[in-house]
Parts: structure tokens; sequence; C-alpha cells
């Protein structure tokens, strides 16, 4: 008796189950999550906050918010950031003061921890959206955040 | 006579054999040296540390907010967890008083947190049984709970969300929505996991009465975390020593008795129910205030040894740091719940057979990087 009993419990939770992937069988394209991922470059946005590289901003006039305070450096833990500064003169008051040369950013070494974006005092740096970093060369990868010629906002120090 | 001669003649030989280190039923890179007799489990021998990354001795380099991003490489799939165990440990040290917001928000995240890993099991459990349906059921319902961290916390698995004194940022203005509409997808989705899978005969078959811890083993080999309870051992941190705000929710401890897989099984799903049901209790009132507390940026422990332990969807999980006062600890020990979960491993698959074993190990819920380090 337990032999058909048996027979009968299995066919009917193998039933119970075989509904429940039915009727996603019939309305498969409800709910669907998939994203189709190379196929919707176009219209694929990722959220504000997504971390998928450190870059810095510049305005229409090639200029940053980099102040070369080194903050981010001491806070990254892996030695992602390294900034390259010397003494410039500063034309407005005409003492010497600390400017970048290079805000060099390793991404092969980065975890995406955000320290370094929390820790800038004037926003120099930020997250950027793009996450599609796959390169032959690895040394690709190293980049100069600051563009060539670039300048310091005026008034972020103060 | 005859048969003994004959048994004798044809005396089985015990031998090895190697499950892992590349296994799909590991889980990662854990290597088990079986000792097999036919079929029968002899011996598990865990071979550990393909992935050990020494990351205890890195917290020796870093500073007490670099350490926080190392957490999340150990237990990735309670990765906001850890980042608090560390934060707590630190802020307490400190004595900080934290604001409510952000108790309250750490606690609704740490809940999705534990849901998102028992989904990710859920789904990993069937395919160790033989189901591959699960895997997608599992997984969809985990992606909401990705998008709801992508958009809060910026990445999906390895936030570091937390930071010492609060939070990184404050919480996305559609948070709120979000959460709740999940625990609304997710209240209609979680029968279908037990009509799919749980009711199923062959599954039962799989699992009842496979792979038993008896309470007093569960104790001795310091198992934490579902396994434990299971087991019918009181061991929830959240009920037994509330951090942030679990002293002002309800919640029931899932406790069985049967301590075989099976009941693994069912802790896990009445944990994502009561997880569920911490998320509703929090969700519609999170307190107003700042998110976060400033602390000095270059953060210094008083001389002297701190503990804090959290629950993970593991166990328990206990971060122990030594100060002497430097911006630096001293030492770091990290009690992950993986590795004393591993350790009863040998004990409760001997006399099983190869896929008993799958299946007991699939209820562990075993993940490598946290038991290497």
């Amino acid at each position: 008796m337990s032999y058909f009993s048996e027979i009968y419990k299995g066919i009917k939770t193998l039933l119970t189950g075989m509904s429940v992937t039915g009727k996603y069988f019939v309305t498969s394209r409800k709910g669907a999550i998939t994203q189709q991922y190379p196929d919707n470059r176009d219209t694929l946005k990722m959220f504000d906050r997504f971390r998928g590289e450190v870059i810095m901003p510049h305005n229409e006039e090639n200029e940053h918010r980099c102040t070369g305070c080194q903050k981010c450096e001491i806070a990254c833990p892996n030695g992602t950031i390294e900034i390259i500064w010397d003494r410039g003169i500063d034309e407005a008051t005409g003492k010497k003061k600390k400017k970048i040369d290079q805000f060099i950013y390793h991404l092969s070494m980065c975890t995406m921890c955000g320290l370094c974006i929390d820790v800038c005092p004037h926003d120099a740096i930020k997250w950027g959206q793009n996450f599609e970093n796959s390169v032959y060369d690895r040394s690709t990868l190293t980049r100069v955040l600051n563009k060539p010629g670039s300048t310091l906002m005026q008034g972020v120090e103060d | 006579m005859e048969t003994e001669i004959l048994y004798n003649n044809f005396k089985s030989e015990e031998y090895f054999i190697n499950m892992g280190p590349q296994h799909p039923a590991t889980h990662g890179v854990l290597r088990l040296v079986l000792t097999i007799d036919g079929e029968i489990i002899k011996k598990v021998e865990p071979d550990l540390g393909y992935i050990h990354r020494s990351i205890e001795k890195m917290c020796e380099r870093d500073s007490y907010q670099q350490i926080v991003h190392l957490t999340d490489r150990m237990d990735y799939l309670s990765a906001n967890i850890n980042n608090e165990a560390v934060c707590l440990a630190v802020e307490n040290a400190l004595q900080l008083e934290i604001p409510e917001r952000v108790k309250v928000i750490r606690t609704i995240i740490a809940e999705l947190t534990r849901i998102s890993s028992h989904c990710l099991w859920w789904g990993v459990m069937g395919m160790d049984v033989g189901a591959l349906t699960t895997y997608f059921y599992g997984f969809r319902d985990r992606e909401m709970i990705n998008d709801i961290m992508e958009e809060t916390c910026g990445a999906r698995l390895t936030m570091n969300y937390n930071v010492p004194g609060g939070l990184m940022l404050d919480i996305h203005p559609n948070f709120v929505k979000r959460v709740k509409e999940f625990v609304t997808h997710f209240k209609s989705k979680l029968p279908e996991y037990d009509r799919l899978l749980t009711g199923n005969v062959i599954f039962q078959k799989r699992t009842k009465g496979v792979g038993v811890l008896s309470r007093e083993d569960a104790i001795s080999f310091g198992a934490s975390g579902p396994v434990g309870r299971a087991s019918g051992y009181s061991c929830d941190v959240r009920k037994h020593h509330p951090y942030s705000a679990y002293d002002r929710v309800t919640f029931t401890e899932a406790l069985h008795t049967e301590g075989d897989t099976y009941a693994r099984y069912l802790v896990r799903i009445q944990e994502m129910w009561e997880s569920l049901s911490i998320v509703e209790q929090l969700i519609d009132n999170i307190p107003e205030g700042e998110h976060r507390v400033s602390t000095n940026a270059v953060i210094k422990l008083p001389k002297g040894e701190y503990y804090q332990k959290v629950e993970t969807a593991r166990g328990e999980l206990g971060v122990y740091i030594i100060s002497t006062g430097t911006k630096n600890p001293y030492r770091l020990k990290f009690r992950s719940p993986g590795f004393s979960n591993l350790s009863l491993l040998n004990h409760i698959a001997v006399g099983g057979k190869i896929g008993d074993l799958v299946a007991t190990m699939a209820t562990l819920d075993l993940v490598i990087p946290d038991i290497d380090r």
C-alpha cells in the first residue's frame, strides 16, 4: 500500500513543481530580468552611484578641482593613486604653491572601495559610469586623470 | 564458511579521491581528500589554502578605514554584515554614539544581504542535489536586492558601504520604495520555493536523515548560524547579543532539532521569512538624522583588546582587535563562521555516500574565501 501511496505522492509533488515552472513557461516574457547586455548598450544607464572607475571632471576651460593635497593617495589601501606634484608660482598672489603635475590612477589595482572619493575635500575626483575596461595590454589601465595643460579651478581652496 | 572465504578474498581496499579544488560542488577552491571504501566515505580531510590572501596580516598594515574594504572579500555573500562587524568593533572601542538612523539602515541592509545570500544558497542547494531550475529562480530574486545595493551603495557585491562612524553615503531617495517593492515581490515568490523544492519527494529523500549533527556536537565543534540552529543550538547573535537595531524588532529564531540536511534547509527558508519581517518592521520608520558621525581622519584606538560579533548569513563572525594605541591594529583576528562549520564536515559525512556529502556540503553553505581569508 505504501508503495502506491509513494508513487502517488511522487507524481503529485512532481506536478506541483512543474506547475510553477509551467506558469513561467507560459508567461515567460513577463517579469524577465535578463538584460540583453551588448545589444542594449545604447539604452543602458548605470545608477548614479555606480562605481565604475575614478574620473576627474574638467570644465570647459580645462580646469580641475584637484589641489594636490594627497589625501586620496594616503586613503587608498592599494597604492592605486599616485600624485606627482611640484611647486609652481601662483599668478594671483605670486607665492609658491603646490600643484599637481600628474594624477596617476592605476585602474588595474583599484578595488572600488571609494575611500579616495569619500576623503576628497574638494570633490575633485568622482565615480565614472564606464565599466567596460577589458584591454589587451595591462599598461593601458594606468591613466593620467588630469588632462594635459589643465589648471586648478579658481576659488577651490577657499 | 565458504562465504567467509569468499569475503576475505574479495576484501575491499580503501582508496583516496580528490574532490576539488576545481569541483562544481565545492563552490570555490576547496580541496577535500576523501578516503573511500567502495562508495562509503571513511574520512574527509579538507585541504585549505588555495585562496589564502593573508587578509589578517594585511589588516595590520592598513588603517581602520581601510580594513573595512578587505572584509568584503572574505564572505562576499554577506559583505555588508562583515563591514558592519569591523565598524561596530571600532565604534565600540572609540565609544562613539551612533545615530539611530545609521543603526536602522545598517539592520535593513544586513537583512537584505541575508536574504540575497540565502537566495543564492537556495539556488545552489537545488543545483547540488540535481535541480537546475532553482538556480534561476534564486538568482531572479537576488537580482532585485543587487539592484537596491547598486543604487544605494554603488556596488553589487563588494559594497564597502559602512565606515567607522556610520555610512559612507545616505540612502538613495529610491531606497525605501525599492525595498518595499522587493518585500511584496519576494513574499509572493517565497511560497514558490516551497512548492518547487521543499515538498519534492526526491529532494526530501536526498536530504532527510543525511549528515545528522547532534546538538552536543554542534556546540563542541563551534557550529554557528543555521547549521547550529538546525541542531537545536540556540546561537543567534542577533537574539542573544543584539547589536544595531535588532533590540527593537521582534523575530523568532528559527530552531529545529533534527540536525540533518533537511532541517538546515528549513532553517534557512524560515530565516528568509524572518528577515522579510524585520525589514518590514523597520522600513516604514527610518529615523531622520545624520548618516555619519565625523571621526578623526586618522583613527587611533585606545590601547586594549576589543571583540565584536555579528550574525552573518553563515553564522557568527567575530572581530578581535588588539590595539597598542597606534593607527594600525597590532593584531586582528576574524572568527569566521565558515571555518568552524567546515570542521564538522568530517564528523557528519563519514559513513555516507559521496552524493550525500555534496548535499551535506550544500547546507553547510561554505564560502571558501571566508574559510581561507
